[in-house]
């Protein structure tokens, strides 16, 4: 069976599915994917499906327990990448892909897990928390 | 792996496992492409054939599937015939209700595998195995 790759990339772990998943190995990424983030304790997920010419429902369902999971593990899960094609076709089969974060590629990704991190912090710059945005403090 | 694909003469795949199915999204995908889908038309063809190819799988307890490209004179196409023997449907129509499933998925496999294309066909029986059949136009 193929393995899906997790790299750690400063505090956010970057997964890229480069191989057409078999359903085992989409729920294997799934339990590694939690193991790393307890490990490491990285606070975001960045899952990118460049690669991918097809997200069918068990796909689409394994990225919505993947951010569901992170979420209870205190990490934020962005998905990057995704096709147009497959957007179109995601769509139509009607998946909502609920509770996921998207940007259309990695970097904006890091920028969305950077921002979610100033968020909850409540001191960010771009922090929608208005009590605490008049009390900035470094 | 396929090289060359013969139009016209059936090819087959048995749906035994996880694999398979990946198998069976691999050979839609390089049909698809020979009779020139556009990608958008591939996509969705190749996302239904891998949802009623894991229903063949977990539901029919495994089978076979055949693609075949099709020619009505004006327009070329895929038709894929899914095959199992496995214990049927019961309610078809509860069967193609979205978010409707006995399996733990999301119920979006066949609704959704039936908006993906141009013509689904599916024939079955409790107890008689279920046969679904369905095709994709090039536009």
């Amino acid at each position: 069976m193929d393995r899906v790759p997790i790299l750690k990339i400063g505090d956010v772990l970057l997964v890229s599915i480069q191989v057409d998943m078999s359903d085992q190995t989409a729920l294997q990424l799934q339990d590694d994917l939690a193991e790393r983030i307890v490990a490491t304790g990285c606070h975001g997920v960045i899952i990118d499906i460049t690669a991918l010419d097809i997200v069918d429902s068990f796909v689409g369902r394994m990225l919505s327990t993947i951010a569901s999971i992170s979420k209870v593990l205190d990490a934020e899960t962005v998905v990057v990448g995704m096709r147009p094609a497959v957007a179109i076709t995601l769509v139509e089969l009607g998946l909502s892909l609920n509770g996921i974060r998207t940007a259309l590629n990695v970097e904006r990704g890091m920028e969305l897990i950077a921002a979610a991190r100033y968020d909850e912090g409540g001191y960010g710059p771009d922090g929608d928390d208005a009590d605490t945005e008049t009390t900035a403090v470094p | 792996m396929t090289a060359g694909v013969d139009l016209g003469t059936p090819q087959t795949q048995a749906i035994r496992s996880d694999e398979d199915v990946v198998r069976v999204r691999q050979l839609v995908r390089t049909v698809a492409v020979a009779v020139k889908l556009s990608l958008v038309d591939q996509t969705k063809l190749v996302t239904a054939a891998s949802e009623l190819a894991r229903n063949t799988l977990v539901y029919g307890g495994g089978g076979a599937v055949e693609v075949v490209t099709v020619d009505n004179g004006r327009r070329r196409g895929v038709r894929i015939v899914f095959d199992d023997s496995g214990p049927g449907i019961a309610d078809l129509d509860l069967a193609l209700t979205d978010g409707y499933t006995t399996g733990g998925g999301l119920g979006l496999g066949l609704s959704g595998a039936r908006r993906l294309v141009d013509e689904f066909d599916i024939r079955t029986g409790v107890g008689e195995g279920t046969t679904i059949t369905v095709t994709k136009w090039s536009r």
